[in-house]
């Protein structure tokens, strides 16, 4: 995939994305007892035992990691879900309210701190992946039907999966709009003139990595 | 499925994130992502942070306190977590405006990019905070010299000017300008007006666009400056 191939000209890199995902929020049940915490990203809390409460997945990682509470997953990420959820991907060319990015950062946190809160880590991580193959798949099929127009609406697609295609489908959008108005772009810097061949080459590339 | 990957929807997530933004460090996030997304400098967000610094500078001081009162340690390490990501953020907006001055490839040669014509456009200028504004003349001033005594001073008369390829050039034609016919993503926060793609206002037959809250696109940056601005659309 392009990003993934050409990681230096993501615009926003594996680490920013991380920094972003972990200000989502997520469920988890302490285990002690803590009065709210006033951050300056928001208030959370109280704590009390048993009690589920939500929380930045920052903070949730910290927590766990200390053992001070156990991380509940979501309940979309079991494995007849994400089943379901691609085989609805692979029939239908529409996608689904889905955010395979997140859900995949979502894992990797999990699986890297709260591996035994959730059963079947391994074929969730796969499934997700898969899904979002599936996903990113099409984004880029569908590319043919772009035109040279200025604004394409990418329906069901998140800012995440958007990371992933956005070197590629944005430069294939310039390269288009560069031929239908020569007067407009007279001479774009030489740069792009070689990022221009890197696009056209790029749908006869086989999509695996 | 819309219920078993509800949690996801684009209106949910919409309006959770209408509910957080409230806080100053989702809009330093929105303002950080803005920044780096598009291809020209967006005007310097002086409250934001005016109100970031203070709320960081109290949180040190509580910090500070917890550390003293030898309070439970897992609760100050728990605040100076938050502490870092506000501090982070901050200087990432920042950085990434400085670095919007330069280029965006390092290894080109020409080191400050936009630095010229920043200085010589009033709409950037004015959007420069005070400090940025030092920085810029300082930077334009030292390359200035730099290149004045290492290459130009050694060429011919006609060709020693840093803005001009020669005296015959009407314009400043050595100096690289945005490029505002780039593509970027957006995403819309408040419906817009119908946008005319060619960048009129007025419509052109039925060429006009509209996005609703939660539309995601890809599209031309220059069309859409105004929506920017206004916050009705942001970038990711």
């Amino acid at each position: 995939m392009a990003g993934q191939s050409e990681p230096h000209i993501s615009l926003f890199s594996a680490e920013e994305v991380e920094f972003m995902a972990e200000d989502e929020l997520i469920e988890i049940v302490p285990n002690m007892r803590m009065a709210p915490l006033n951050f300056i990203c928001g208030d959370f809390g109280p704590f009390l035992p048993q009690i589920p409460t939500q929380v930045p997945l920052w903070l949730a990682v910290a927590l766990k990691k200390r053992g001070r509470c156990a991380i509940r997953p979501p309940q979309w990420m079991s494995v007849e879900n994400l089943t379901r959820v691609l085989e609805g991907e692979r029939e239908s060319q529409g996608s689904f309210q889905f955010n395979s990015m997140k859900a995949l950062i979502l894992c990797f946190f999990v699986d890297g701190s709260a591996r035994d809160d959730i059963p079947d880590m391994y074929m969730v991580r796969s499934l997700i992946e898969d899904i979002r193959d599936v996903r990113i798949h099409k984004v880029e099929t569908s590319l043919e039907k772009f035109s040279g127009t200025s604004a394409v609406k990418i329906p069901n697609l998140s800012a995440m999966e958007v990371n992933i295609i956005r070197p590629f489908v944005g430069r294939a959008l310039q390269a288009f709009y560069k031929h239908d108005n020569p007067e407009k772009i007279p001479d774009v810097d030489r740069a792009s003139s070689q990022q221009t061949r890197v696009a056209n080459n790029e749908p006869r590339r086989p999509l695996r990595r | 499925m819309g219920s078993s990957a509800g949690e996801w929807s684009a209106e949910q997530i919409d309006d959770y994130e209408t509910l957080i933004s409230t806080t100053d460090v989702e809009l330093l996030k929105k303002a950080w992502r803005n920044e780096k997304v598009s291809p020209e400098i967006l005007p310097f967000e002086e409250a934001l942070v005016k109100r970031a610094k203070e709320q960081i500078q109290l949180m040190e001081e509580t910090v500070d306190d917890f550390v003293e009162s030898g309070h439970d340690p897992l609760i100050a390490s728990l605040y100076q977590m938050d502490l870092d990501r506000a501090q982070f953020l901050l200087r990432s907006y920042l950085r990434v405006r400085l670095q919007k001055n330069r280029p965006r490839n390092p290894s080109g040669f020409a080191i400050e990019k936009f630095m010229f014509y920043i200085w010589k456009t009033d709409t950037y200028r004015n959007r420069l905070s005070m400090e940025e504004e030092k920085f810029t003349e300082r930077c334009i001033r030292d390359i200035g010299k730099h290149l004045e005594e290492t290459v130009l001073s050694n060429l011919p008369d006609n060709y020693q000017s840093v803005l001009n390829q020669s005296v015959i050039s009407e314009e400043d034609d050595m100096v690289p300008e945005p490029l505002l016919d780039t593509f970027v993503v957006a995403k819309c926060e408040r419906t817009t007006r119908p946008l005319y793609l060619d960048g009129s206002r007025q419509s052109t037959g039925d060429d006009h666009f509209l996005m609703v809250p939660g539309d995601l696109c890809i599209l031309r940056y220059r069309p859409f400056q105004e929506e920017l601005m206004s916050g009705n659309i942001s970038l990711v």
